[in-house]
């Protein structure tokens, strides 16, 4: 068990700068988990801590010691690819057991680290199989046994679940964390998909070109993201962005979204947003802030009136979506109070929630 | 599932029938046609060295069968009165050198030039390429005056020298087409588990990349086997000679062929090379087959 410390990272490649000056801390035993759109420098990210890809400039340490001239072998990691990587010619066992063997662990020694492992992974009657003659759920759990029996300083993942069908990420995810609790230790995820980020991990960090767009525990990422890019990518469905302007009322704040739609601000955010009247801004809200009118202590300047293009039933709720000055926009209702394309709706804004985004610097004010 | 598939085709499915009938019999006419043509020289072969030399002679007698009886008199002769045998353990000696120098070196460049990417290792996997290309018909004139300088002219120790030029470039050049096809997080996560970069190559990567090492070996193999052109232009003493150039000057004098020596020659030969094929063959096709199923 050991922490890992990303010092002024940079990566690149010929040309291309893969990594840009990246500086992370992860704790003993803390889950972390690298999120981003295709090509933003995870995986780059992630083969460093490994030793697969040399660093430009900038520091790694493991456990507190600087690792960028250690080969693979003397990093003590593990690592679980995407495409599992397991080895064609060699049972789960032996491809379990590879590394103890290189390693010279007593042969008793290794049967039951495996056999431990397996139990954890109940995997026990593959043990004799060629990955060939496994599913690739079984496939995922070996790849994950032959990086615990090693019981390495850290474990990194680069996209385990992404070749599984959807229901069986979902099985293997909790899999996953059930793992990680029990054996605890420092964990870097990769992964392109934010519900596999927020469900997995102590922390998130959401990458984006290379850079840190922002890092924080799960719910403050959703509640609180600091720039654009993680408002949007956190969060399914996505949450709606639209131009606005805020104009003085008197003491209060109107923000502008079209000129037949304008919302007051909450008072609670208009000392924080005074300074930016007048300026060209985005506004953001989750899907689940716009409703139907619902409760007691609603305000009637929050409700108003839309036609519905399209609705989208998921069971539990209605996604309705109509547009606002050309740009569309999604709202969560109940499916009672759902309305076919076509009709008018009464919809609900809760601004408690609203964002509101300086479209210069990107970042939530 | 089962029940869709019962229903669908009957519409169609007298025709699809005959179809297949008579693509199975367009395939076992072809196979059959191209077995002939293929086995037609070794059972003239085996027919010829079975006659004896009165039998091969004469002039009215039927070349396709042995109508004077079975005789085993030309290999007898091939062993015990012509330096067949000492060809033969040349070659053996030759093709033993030639394809472990040729797999050791040309499965280091393969895997070097597949795997780790340095300046110029594009340009240098071509060029490895390029070089098989020049014929050895013109390559022997230079290779001469090497072989000269480094005293092996007239030594079969020449021709493990010189089969590499023919073997290395084109066994690294398939090879690397086939190393490219393995996963490279193989080799990464061997790497990961804690194997140094021989281990990773000898434990991880040479048993999974078996089926193209084989493919490889298999070429280098007959190649060493089967060449002519330098042996016949470095080596010039029975001791020293190889099989293929060593069988037709010792049994060709002059205008006068030793048909029945030559065939039985020939085919003595050609076992080696069968009985490798045969044998690596299954391994090949097991490999090919077990990375198909791999995915
Ligand atoms: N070996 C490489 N050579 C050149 N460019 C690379 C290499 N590996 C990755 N890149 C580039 O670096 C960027 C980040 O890649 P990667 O870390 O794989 O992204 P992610 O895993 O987030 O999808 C991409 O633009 C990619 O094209
Ligand atoms: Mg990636």
């Amino acid at each position: 068990m050991a922490d890992v410390a990303l010092r002024d990272v940079v990566k690149r490649f010929d040309e291309v700068e893969a990594v840009r000056n990246i500086s992370l801390n992860i704790p003993d035993s803390e889950f972390v988990v690298l999120v981003g759109p295709s090509g933003c420098g995870k995986s780059t990210t992630l083969r460093m801590i490994a030793g697969l890809e040399e660093v430009t400039e900038g520091e790694i340490l493991i456990g507190g010691n600087v690792v960028n001239d250690v080969p693979p072998k003397d990093r003590d990691i593990a690592m679980v690819f995407q495409n599992y990587a397991l080895y064609p010619h060699m049972t789960v066992f032996e491809n379990m057991s590879f590394g103890l063997r290189l390693r010279r662990t007593p042969k008793a020694e290794i049967r039951a680290r495996v056999e431990q492992a397996a139990k954890i992974l109940d995997i026990t009657e593959l043990l004799d199989r060629r990955p060939k003659q496994l599913s690739g759920g079984q496939r995922q759990r070996v790849a994950m046994g032959r990086a615990i029996v090693r019981n390495p300083k850290v474990f990194l993942f680069d996209e385990p679940l992404s070749n599984l069908d959807a229901k069986l990420r979902v099985q293997m995810r909790t899999e996953i964390k059930r793992v990680h609790q029990k054996v605890k230790t420092t964990t870097v995820y990769v992964t392109h998909d934010q519900v596999e980020a927020m469900t997995l991990a102590d922390r998130v960090v959401v990458m984006n070109g290379g850079r840190i767009e922002q890092i924080g525990r799960p719910h403050d990422l959703y509640h609180r993201p600091k720039t654009h890019f993680v408002a949007g990518f956190i969060g399914s469905p996505a949450m709606n962005f639209l131009p606005a302007r805020l104009q003085p009322n008197g003491e209060a704040l109107m923000l502008r979204l079209s000129p037949e739609l304008a919302f007051p601000v909450p008072p609670a955010h208009a000392a924080r947003y005074r300074p930016s009247v007048g300026k060209d801004l985005i506004f953001g809200l989750r899907p689940e802030h716009i409703t139907e009118p619902r409760g007691e202590e609603r305000d009637p300047r929050y409700e108003f009136s839309m036609t519905v293009d399209v609705i989208e039933p998921m069971g539990m709720e209605t996604m309705v979506f109509f547009t606002v000055h050309g740009k569309e926009v999604c709202a969560r209702v109940e499916p009672t109070a759902a309305k076919p394309p076509g009709q008018p709706i009464r919809l609900y804004a809760n601004l408690n929630h609203m964002h509101l985004i300086d479209p210069a610097t990107e970042s939530v004010l | 599932m089962t029940a869709a598939v019962a229903e669908y085709p009957r519409a169609g499915g007298a025709s699809l029938k005959r179809n297949r009938r008579w693509a199975l019999f367009t395939s076992y006419f072809f196979l059959i046609l191209f077995a002939i043509f293929f086995l037609t020289p070794p059972y003239y072969m085996i027919v010829t060295s079975l006659k004896s030399d009165a039998e091969v002679a004469h002039l009215a007698s039927n070349p396709w069968i042995i109508a004077n009886g079975v005789t085993l008199e030309q290999y007898r002769l091939l062993f015990r009165e012509t330096d067949f045998l000492i060809y033969f353990k040349n070659t053996v000696i030759v093709t033993l050198c030639v394809v472990t120098i040729t797999m050791v070196v040309s499965v280091l460049a393969a895997f070097s030039l597949s795997r780790m990417r340095f300046w110029g290792s594009g340009i240098l996997a071509t060029g490895i390429f390029l070089t098989y290309l020049i014929p050895d018909t013109l390559l022997f004139i230079p290779l001469f005056q090497i072989v000269r300088g480094l005293g092996l002219l007239n030594s079969y120790w020449s021709m493990v020298l010189v089969y590499p030029t023919l073997t290395v470039p084109f066994c690294t050049w398939i090879m690397i087409g086939y190393f490219q096809s393995i996963p490279k997080e193989l080799d990464e996560a061997a790497l990961i588990d804690g194997a140094g970069h021989m281990q990773m190559l000898l434990k991880i990567f040479i048993p999974v990349a078996l089926p193209g090492i084989i493919a490889a070996t298999i070429f280098a193999f007959t190649v060493s086997w089967a060449a002519f052109v330098y042996p016949i232009a470095f080596l010039f003493s029975a001791d020293q000679q190889v099989l293929t150039v060593g069988t037709v000057t010792s049994l060709i004098k002059a205008d006068v062929y030793k048909w029945g020596m030559l065939m039985a020659g020939a085919l003595v030969a050609a076992a080696p090379p069968l009985i490798v094929y045969a044998f690596l063959m299954d391994y090949y096709i097991a490999g090919l087959t077990a990375g198909a199923t791999k995915g």
